[in-house]
């Protein structure tokens, strides 16, 4: 099979933007909603064929005098490795399905053009692997939530300070000379990027602020941990790794637990998710390949099953309002559907046997019992409550006595077309997780090679300068 | 490899792919929403379940031909990378196919009376579709070779059983006693976890044959020190505890007396119960390594046996008697194998699980069985106290009789020293992030929204 080599990636990414211009111009929702999934649909195509383009070997200098990004730029600055060729169709999926799932009462709320901008960002963050054109776009990718912040008139300034705190940080440590110095910066940076305790309160606040649809976009792809494996894998020594590793256990723990209690869906879905990204940290400053490769894997199941676990809430939100999960909701016979994909979700989320997650949960622990049995302790209790969490949520929002209503409240034939296409993903990964796993192992191979030749080369260029003391 | 082995081979296969299908069959159809008739169901569910019991039993009579007393089917690599891999595999001798028979027999019966017993119940599809992912838990787990594989079965009978003792949702206590005891089988689901990684570490490798010695059950010689024995033994014991409810957490027996009488007779009674007891006898060898590990389950399954009978004899409800009964046997059966019996406890496991589905079976029908039992007597059934109680002074009596009545105060021990302060602490942390993100805000609106909420409510966590 030969995917015609065409500018796939840009394509995409272009597509994306001057997609979000285009729908900015329609004043009717259902048509501007139309072009949305329409336009969103043909982002995933793009990145589709960008990413099998790659995985197929498809020779990417065939015609190099195409390449857009030559023409424009001089040399490429974007292009496609092990690490991000199954991402990035990934995210341009969760896009089209929060698209055709976007329900007519959230049309107004969930903006189609922050939603297509949002995405072009995240490919060309995905797709980027030169540092200072990453500060760029991440510099630049913080600025969507303040406009829909603002867009929505809510409080901006728990975001705010937050996320000045990151630019500022990130900077710094891209403009100090590369070393401890500049890792410790970006490290910082990339901690309050990921919510790691105690710079978490942005993410809680953001799921309370923004729509579902569009907090969700934001924060599931996971952009900090890809500024973790881009700016600090390379050039962080072993011992920042350590302390970048229990901070994440201790923010899995602690989100986890505080999943556990929370009486608001918004507030424990935040704290799940950062739950699960935590994990992701974790296994990066392992650094070994099992674990690396767990990490990864696990970043890519949290796509899909947080994602579509997100959207299952949101379904939910669109049906109900804004619930909380104080007492039972007795849900389950109006959408009886939606408690299955919520329960599925949930669980793939969690690692449950059969689900995607499952083997990435697995190898991580293998992982982090392999550096320290303590780790690997830590790594179980949180899957432990994550695990007890959703249950309980669960049981709150879809047992005990029926919930009253006179119209339907079952899913929409969309809404199951975007549950069986996740589904598929969930139980099909989970059944055969061979070819995903051999191409995590791939990218955890090769971000462990760069830093390798960083390192080997940070040691000649400082074996020089030792000898040269008494 | 012999014709005879590619048989064996392709008969273990079936085992599991019959059950395996099942699921498949009933969950794409719910998934598409196809409701199935009840007819369909059924006939899906009998196909399934004899095609499983006869390759089952097709396995057995070729090992009884060939004399081979441990046959091993592996499907293949699951995961493989360089450093971990995963293998399907799946092992047949005269701990798991006694099991595994059971599993179908057992199942078999229970379908059978819940065709009947849930005709046209509401929720007859997700009953079907719950039960066929017990029975595939189920056989996964007592035919795995892995420990890998035994976790997924384990996980997959925890979750089937945790939803079916929610079956009934419209009321607040299956959906309580289902978190509950979702919550105490993931405790045990993480010791098994765990378990595993310090096997990885110990063998390299989850295969149990690494650890219990390549002889066939139960003459495998662990290859493990009496210390690494212990560790790994007491992680496995904690899994063990969870599943079969020994002490402390005993406790969610009764709950789980709340789901459907098909579902509590053939789970709670029959097969779930005594997974546990199945681990601990797969992982004998292990136990032979430490005595000190053989002292303690002898301990806690005698401290079990004696305290499920004392709790029983208090019970008011026939399905909580006889889950306490069939604990105090489950008790007995973990003291046998601490102890060294493993044939008398399998056999001991076998018949116990036959006699009490047949009871479960029967308990809707007992007040019809005692009156017709007093009928023939002519006169009332005595109910006398046990001869050891008959010296104690009534206020002793009492506090015994208190003591049983509150179920040995278990649950309110773990509920007062782990769940309770728990979500005390991370209620306590929400309020005071409600109050940092309210005060970077600006204003206080959080942290007061939050103070305004109820306190804790009992029912919120029981």
């Amino acid at each position: 099979m030969i995917v015609l080599p065409l500018p796939w990636l840009e394509a995409a990414i272009l597509l994306a933007l001057v997609g979000s211009l285009a729908v900015n111009r329609v004043r009717n929702l259902d048509r501007a909603w139309r072009w949305g999934v329409a336009l969103t649909g043909l982002v995933f195509v793009c990145a589709s064929a960008a990413s099998l383009g790659f995985l197929l070997q498809t020779p990417e200098a065939t015609y190099p005098e195409w390449n857009l990004q030559t023409i424009l730029f001089g040399r490429p600055y974007l292009g496609l490795d092990e690490l991000n060729a199954p991402l990035l169709p990934a995210v341009a999926l969760l896009h089209f399905l929060t698209a055709l799932a976007t329900a007519r009462t959230r049309m107004r709320s969930f903006s189609l053009t922050w939603s297509l901008s949002a995405e072009a960002f995240h490919l060309a963050k995905f797709a980027c692997k030169e540092p200072l054109v990453l500060v760029v776009l991440l510099t630049l990718g913080a600025v969507l939530p303040l406009v829909e912040l603002i867009n929505r008139r809510r409080p901006a300034r728990v975001y705010v300070l937050h996320m000045s705190l990151f630019v500022a940080l990130l900077w710094l440590g891209t403009l100090l000379p590369s070393g401890t110095p500049a890792a410790i910066v970006l490290l910082a940076a990339v901690l309050i990027r990921c919510g790691v305790v105690p710079f978490h309160c942005w993410i809680t606040d953001w799921f309370e602020q923004a729509s579902l649809g569009i907090a969700l976009l934001y924060v599931i792809p996971l952009s900090g941990v890809y500024a973790a494996i881009r700016l600090v894998l390379p050039i962080a020594p072993d011992w920042l790794l350590s302390g970048l590793g229990l901070l994440s256990l201790t923010t899995a723990f602690y989100a986890a637990s505080m999943g556990l209690v929370q009486r608001d869906l918004r507030r424990f879905f935040a704290y799940f998710f950062l739950s699960h990204a935590s994990l992701v940290l974790v296994g990066l400053q392992l650094h070994t390949t099992v674990s690396l490769t767990g990490a990864l894997s696990l970043w890519f199941a949290v796509l899909l099953s947080l994602g579509g676990f997100g959207l299952v809430l949101r379904a939910v939100e669109s049906r109900f309002g804004w619930l909380s999960p104080r007492q039972h909701r007795g849900l389950y016979e109006h959408s009886p559907m939606l408690a299955v994909s919520f329960l599925l979700t949930g669980l793939a989320s969690i690692g449950f046997p059969g689900t995607l997650g499952f083997v990435a949960a697995d190898l991580l622990v293998e992982g982090a019992s392999g550096v320290h049995l303590f780790v690997g302790l830590a790594v179980i209790a949180t899957a432990t409550l994550n695990g007890i969490a959703i249950l309980r949520v669960y049981l709150l929002l879809f047992t005990g006595a029926r919930h009253t209503s006179s119209v339907s409240l079952n899913i929409t034939p969309r809404e199951r077309l975007v549950v069986l296409t996740l589904s598929a993903f969930i139980l099909g990964g989970g059944l055969f997780p061979q070819p995903g796993i051999s191409s995590r192992e791939r990218a955890a191979e090769a971000i462990l090679e760069v830093r390798k030749d960083h390192l080997v080369g940070e040691r000649g260029a400082s074996a020089p300068r030792s000898a040269g003391h008494p | 490899m012999s014709d005879l082995n590619i048989a064996m081979s392709w008969l273990g296969g079936l085992a599991i792919a019959a059950p395996l299908a099942l699921v498949l069959f009933l969950g794409i159809a719910s998934l598409l929403d196809r409701r199935l008739t009840e007819s369909a169901t059924t006939k899906a569910i009998r196909a399934a379940i004899g095609i499983g019991l006869l390759a089952c039993l097709g396995v057995l009579v070729l090992m009884l031909i060939s004399g081979k007393r441990h046959v091993v089917v592996v499907l293949g690599r699951w995961v493989e990378t360089e450093d971990f891999h995963v293998t399907v595999k799946f092992v047949f001798d005269r701990l798991s196919v006694p099991f595994a028979l059971l599993s179908f027999v057992l199942s078999g019966t229970i379908a059978s009376f819940a065709e009947r017993y849930m005709h046209r119940e509401a929720g007859y599809n997700r009953f079907f579709v719950l039960y066929a992912v017990f029975l595939l838990g189920m056989i996964v787990a007592s035919l795995s070779g892995t420990i890998e594989t035994l976790f997924l079965g384990w996980e997959l009978v925890g979750l089937s059983s945790a939803l079916l003792v929610a079956f009934y949702q419209e009321r607040l206590g299956p959906a309580r006693n289902g978190l509950w005891i979702w919550s105490v089988y993931r405790v045990s689901d993480a010791a098994l976890l765990l378990a595993a990684v310090v096997l990885h570490h110990m063998t390299g490798r989850g295969d149990f044959h690494r650890l219990l010695g390549e002889a066939a059950w139960p003459e495998g010689q662990a290859s493990a020190t009496g210390t690494e024995a212990f560790v790994v033994g007491l992680l496995l014991l904690i899994a063990a505890a969870g599943k079969s409810g020994l002490i402390p957490f005993c406790g969610w027996l009764p709950r789980a007396m709340e789901g459907p009488t098909p579902s509590s007779a053939v789970f709670y009674g029959a097969l779930s119960v005594h997974l546990g007891a199945f681990l601990l006898l797969r992982v004998s060898p292990l136990i032979d390594c430490s005595p000190a590990l053989g002292a303690v389950l002898v301990v806690l399954g005698l401290a079990t046996a004696g305290l499920a009978y004392l709790i029983g004899r208090v019970q008011t409800d026939i399905k909580a008697i006889l889950s306490f009964a069939s604990l105090s046997q489950v008790g007995v059966i973990v003291a046998e194998i601490g102890l060294g019996f493993r044939y008398l406890a399998l056999v001991h496991l076998l018949g116990h699980a036959c006699l009490r589905t047949l009871q479960f079976i029967r308990a809707p029908s007992l007040l019809h069985d005692y009156h017709g039992l007093e009928n023939a007597l002519g006169k009332h059934l005595t109910h006398a106290p046990p001869p050891f109680l008959r010296w104690a002074k009534p206020d002793t009596l009492a506090r015994i009789y208190r003591f049983a009545f509150e179920r040995a105060y278990l649950d309110s021990f773990l509920l007062t020293c782990f769940v309770l302060p728990f979500v005390r602490v991370f209620r306590r942390c929400d309020e005071l992030e409600r109050a940092w993100t309210g005060w970077l805000q600006g204003n206080r609106s959080g942290a007061e929204d939050e103070s305004k909420t109820p306190s804790l409510g009992m029912e919120e966590v029981t």
